[in-house]
């Protein structure tokens, strides 16, 4: 692996009940996530993702490149845009910046119905060099 | 001017882990590593049981910002208020067993743009004193 190497890309559509079985899964009911009439009253086209499954999603892409071993991600960073939505595909695709010390840096980005939902996330994952 | 309750940290939060709210976080997320859901997968790779994906971080440590966020001494008017970013750095894995204590600061308070930030971090330990997670939340409040 190296600079400019890209991740392997991970795509995933969320179905309608995600958001519900996410909120039981991480104790987040906010209605915004799970109340599509509430959603809509607040402005929403609907019932939205939680940001933090969408980065779940990211901390996946990431950890794929040790195998989805769960020591090798050492930091994600991210910015939450825009806005999720079940039933739509999502993609996240990622490139290395600089390998270092046995540990890759890499720029990855959330993408949905051509929406970055998550920018400039940065990760830290240790790789076998 | 900075935040009068700036620094402030809140009480312990502790949260004890275990195997199924491991897998139905796992399954709710698409992990799909046998380490997630199996303990012979989990002990043959190294670990004490079954072993947390890095993000189920947000299952034992929200309990512990929840209450920075929530605190009428901030003032955060939450219908306005947007998860801005998030930044995990990992330590020690997490298993089934493991009891995990997080204490959350109010770190920073800034404003930008006609918005304000509010800034948490979490750290959070195991039973033998290992961080396993220190998170730093950012919560932006739109027309301040």
């Amino acid at each position: 692996m190296e600079k400019g190497d890209s991740i392997p890309e991970l795509r995933v559509t969320p179905d309608k009940y995600l958001p519900h079985r996410y909120a039981g899964a991480s104790g987040d009911f906010n209605p915004i996530h799970i109340d599509r009439e509430f959603a809509t009253q607040v402005g929403l086209p609907r019932n939205i993702l939680h940001g933090l499954y969408t980065m779940a999603q990211v901390a996946r892409a990431n950890a794929a490149l040790a195998d989805g071993d769960p020591r090798a991600l050492k930091r994600l960073s991210v910015q939450f845009r825009g806005i999720g939505l079940p039933e739509s595909e999502i993609t996240v695709t990622g490139t290395v910046r600089e390998v270092r010390d046995g540990r890759a840096v890499i720029d990855t980005v959330a993408e949905q119905d051509g929406n970055q939902i998550i920018r400039n996330a940065e990760a830290e994952v240790e790789v076998r060099q | 001017m900075s935040h009068p309750a700036l620094g402030k940290a809140y009480p312990p939060f502790e949260y004890e882990v275990c195997r199924e709210k491991i897998r139905e976080y796992s399954h709710a997320i698409g992990a799909a590593n046998p380490v997630h859901f199996e303990r012979e997968a989990a002990k043959s790779a190294g670990f004490r049981d079954v072993v947390a994906p890095p993000m189920f971080a947000v299952v034992y440590s929200a309990g512990s910002v929840a209450p920075g966020v929530l605190d009428p001494e901030l003032g955060i008017n939450l219908a306005l208020m947007l998860h801005g970013s998030q930044e995990f750095v990992w330590g020690e894995p997490v298993c089934s067993g493991d009891t995990i204590t997080t204490e959350t600061t109010f770190k920073d308070h800034r404003e930008q743009d006609g918005r304000t930030f509010f800034v948490f971090e979490s750290v959070s330990t195991n039973q033998d004193g290992q961080e396993t997670v220190r998170g730093t939340w950012t919560d932006i409040v739109r027309g301040g």
